[in-house]
């Protein structure tokens, strides 16, 4: 029997190993310099000058200006601050405006938000995906009218990595409900897509650090000029006033170089990623019976494959992986850490049994050969150990 | 080395009988089950308990997952309990929930598994008698949950290790402190998890229309009325809204009319209850004289088996419809079966 690696991790979309270069930057942030960057001595200007360092790399990538980025605390209090902070300031302004479009496929970030408006009076429309996973642009269309406020519709799926038309919703809003504003849940994008051309025409554009080789709890969103919002956080006027809060510098210079080198290397990573993900997708689907890829014939970012093995409880199967060093996912865990039906699979029309037999493996910038001979010696042989009775 | 999977509530007893398992060199895999998604303020189902079942897990060194079966959770405990109250039986969801999740779904997961055991933190024993293995009563008589556990056969047994049942609760905390656990004095969880305390008739009345009816004496007078007949179980005391001299007990609940009696206590006392789904584990008892018990702690009876009756050798106390009977010969528990009418 060949060597199998002790492990292969397969969860890059829940969360990457951070760049080295990401952690060699942000070092000096917590060791030597403890300035608080709103402060007006030496030590605050050496923090001050890292922030807006950052910014403007940030703004580089997104084809943005510095003063459009607005650093947070994570992907979903960006979701969250564009779409309730989009809603609060379009009522403020004429209360008529109490529209919300989104689609059932969204994180929770948007959807908890979204059901957040919805308490508050705001008509919110959840709309379905087709089969592959993307979003039913008829739905949407119809779903829009003059007293839209919001649409948020994200860029890449986490659960299936189906690429959304955003550029085509954010027109086909701009002509049916012109005072919307749009805002995209980019956080998987970074890895996979040129965010400059992919967001050219959103608003609001949403990042997470800790998807793209940078650390956990630095989020960003981009505010594109012209678009207000109402804050969540008020305070000191941190970013524009849109977030108050000391920043978090250290987290900020590494989320800022891991996508600078994300974006830098991404075409290279994108064809050596694709290259693994598609050996394993063809080794499962040539060593598994009841296999099959879902959002397959959609636009899929490399990284992903999300699959269904007929027959066998996800929740069964990730335990066995587990068990032999293989870490995939399924669903969106819960607070507890349980694996609920995917509501993303739902969304997309697929049977309740279904959404439970699937699983997704997600690959990242950090991903070798040998994740997926791992994979290719260990699923299938826990696959059919599963379906013996 | 034997694969054990052990269900970990996130109360003491199950830490400590992860920690034990491991002590014995088994190798060993924590899970906590999510059962229930709405609210409630104890039991299995809180992010609260899956942190903790989590942390000990972590502490004594065995991998942990959680298990979601709310889904089936929901069909196979949470719907038939509201069933028997609106047919005005008093349910026992924890004897459901150990025959249909733990020793079903997660046994039936474990095996699947590859895992030789599973294993809980109930205060019971699995002995091996000449029969095969048996249930027995635990090493803590005042904490024995062999009740709840009646209905595993010697096939489930066989796979099932308690290993907190040969200790006393006592020394379950003592060892849970030893080793820093962080349950060590949490406090138990005593009602139905997924019921508030104090909320079971708001639960009840959310999933079953209620219906209004009489409430009348021996006789047949109406002594006054109710909104719904799911308030009530036999035996019951308190909150029965009628004024009368001396104490008054539900002595019997016509579903059809809605109907609830009351009496003095001694009309409670019957002297033949009939059983249904009576199930007998390998180790038969003499069904002419065998000891019954029909609350989780209550004293044993003895009682013989007539065909699907069970006569007392004195008269006992009603026991409600949808509660469980279990039998027991000596310390061995042998089976039991469930009140009919």
């Amino acid at each position: 029997m060949p060597d199998r690696p002790d492990h292969a991790y397969l969860d890059h979309a829940a969360s990457t190993p951070m760049r080295p270069e990401a952690i060699a930057a942000m070092t000096p942030f917590l060791a030597d310099h403890p300035g608080n960057p709103s402060g007006a001595h030496g030590a605050s200007r050496a923090t001050k000058t890292a922030l807006e360092e950052a910014r403007e790399t940030v703004a580089a990538v997104c084809g943005c200006q510095p003063q459009e980025v607005v650093f947070t605390g994570s992907g979903s209090e960006a979701d969250n601050l564009a779409v309730k902070g989009g809603a609060w300031e379009a009522r403020a302004h004429d209360p008529r405006l109490d529209g919300v479009v989104t689609s059932g496929i969204e994180h929770k970030a948007v959807l908890g938000a979204c059901d957040r408006l919805e308490s508050e009076g705001f008509r919110v429309a959840r709309v379905p995906a087709n089969g592959d996973g993307v979003v039913d642009l008829d739905a949407l269309a119809r779903a829009l009218d003059d007293r839209t406020a919001v649409v948020s519709v994200m860029l890449v799926n986490n659960e299936t990595g189906v690429r959304q038309p955003i550029n085509e919703i954010a027109r086909l809003v701009r002509n049916v409900a012109p005072r919307a504003v749009v805002h995209t849940d980019a956080v998987q994008a970074p890895q996979w897509l040129d965010l400059a051309s992919a967001t050219a025409d959103v608003c609001l554009v949403a990042m997470s650090g800790h998807k793209f080789g940078g650390p956990k709890g630095v989020g960003a969103l981009i505010v594109r000029a012209g678009t207000e919002l109402v804050p969540l956080v008020e305070g000191g006027g941190h970013e524009r006033g849109l977030r108050a809060g000391t920043q978090n510098v250290a987290g900020i210079v590494a989320f800022a170089t891991a996508l600078r080198i994300t974006h830098g290397r991404r075409a290279e990573d994108t064809a050596r990623i694709a290259a693994l993900r598609d050996e394993l997708e063809r080794g499962l689907a040539a060593q598994v019976s009841g296999f099959a890829v879902n959002g397959a014939s959609a636009a899929r970012v490399s990284g992903i494959l999300h699959c269904t093995f007929d027959g066998v409880e996800a929740e069964t199967l990730l335990l066995a992986l587990d068990q032999q060093g293989v870490m995939a996912a399924s669903g969106s865990a819960c607070s507890s850490g349980a694996v609920d039906p995917s509501h993303v699979l739902l969304a997309m029309g697929m049977p309740r049994e279904r959404a439970l037999s699937s699983v997704r493996f997600s690959l990242g910038y950090a991903s070798t050969h040998a994740d997926i001979d791992a994979a290719l010696a260990i699923v299938p042989e826990v696959v059919a150990k599963l379906r013996v009775t | 080395m034997p694969r054990v999977m052990v269900m970990m509530s996130g109360g003491v007893d199950s830490s400590v009988a992860a920690a034990l398992l491991h002590e014995r060199g088994h190798d060993v895999t924590g899970v906590t089950l999510k059962l229930w998604g709405g609210e409630s303020d104890s039991g299995c189902c809180s992010v609260a308990d899956v942190e903790d079942a989590r942390r000990v897990a972590a502490q004594v060194g065995i991998p942990h997952y959680v298990f979601n079966f709310s889904d089936a959770f929901e069909a196979d405990v949470v719907e038939p309990y509201v069933d028997a109250y609106a047919a005005g039986e008093t349910p026992n969801p924890c004897v459901e929930c150990n025959r249909t999740m733990k020793f079903g779904r997660v046994l039936e997961r474990a095996r699947r598994l590859g895992y030789d055991f599973v294993a809980t933190g109930h205060h019971a024993r699995v002995v091996l008698t000449d029969d095969g293995p048996a249930l027995a009563r635990a090493a803590d008589r005042a904490k024995d949950q062999s009740y709840v556990l009646y209905m595993l056969g010697a096939e489930e047994l066989a796979r099932t290790l308690l290993p907190v049942g040969e200790l006393t609760k006592a020394e379950v905390r003592a060892h849970a402190r030893a080793l820093g656990l962080r349950t060590a004095d949490k406090r138990e969880s005593m009602d139905v998890c997924f019921i508030k305390r104090g909320e079971r008739e708001a639960f009840l009345g959310a999933r079953i229309p209620r219906r209004s009816g009489a409430i009348v004496d021996e006789q047949g007078v109406i002594v006054g009325t109710h909104d719904g007949i799911d308030a009530f179980t036999i035996g019951q005391r308190r909150g029965l809204g009628v004024a009368v001299g001396e104490r008054r007990y539900v002595t019997d609940i016509a579903v059809g009319t809605a109907t609830v009696t009351v009496g003095p206590r001694d009309a409670l006392l019957h002297e033949r209850v009939r059983l249904r789904d009576v199930r007998w584990s390998r180790t038969r008892c003499d069904a002419r004289a065998m000891l019954v018990q029909s609350r989780a702690h209550g004293t044993p009876a003895i009682a013989r088996l007539d065909g699907d009756e069970l006569v007392f050798a004195w008269p006992h106390p009603r026991v409600a419809p949808g509660q469980v009977v279990a039998f027991y010969d000596g310390d061995l528990c042998c089976g039991g079966g469930i009140v009919a009418d």
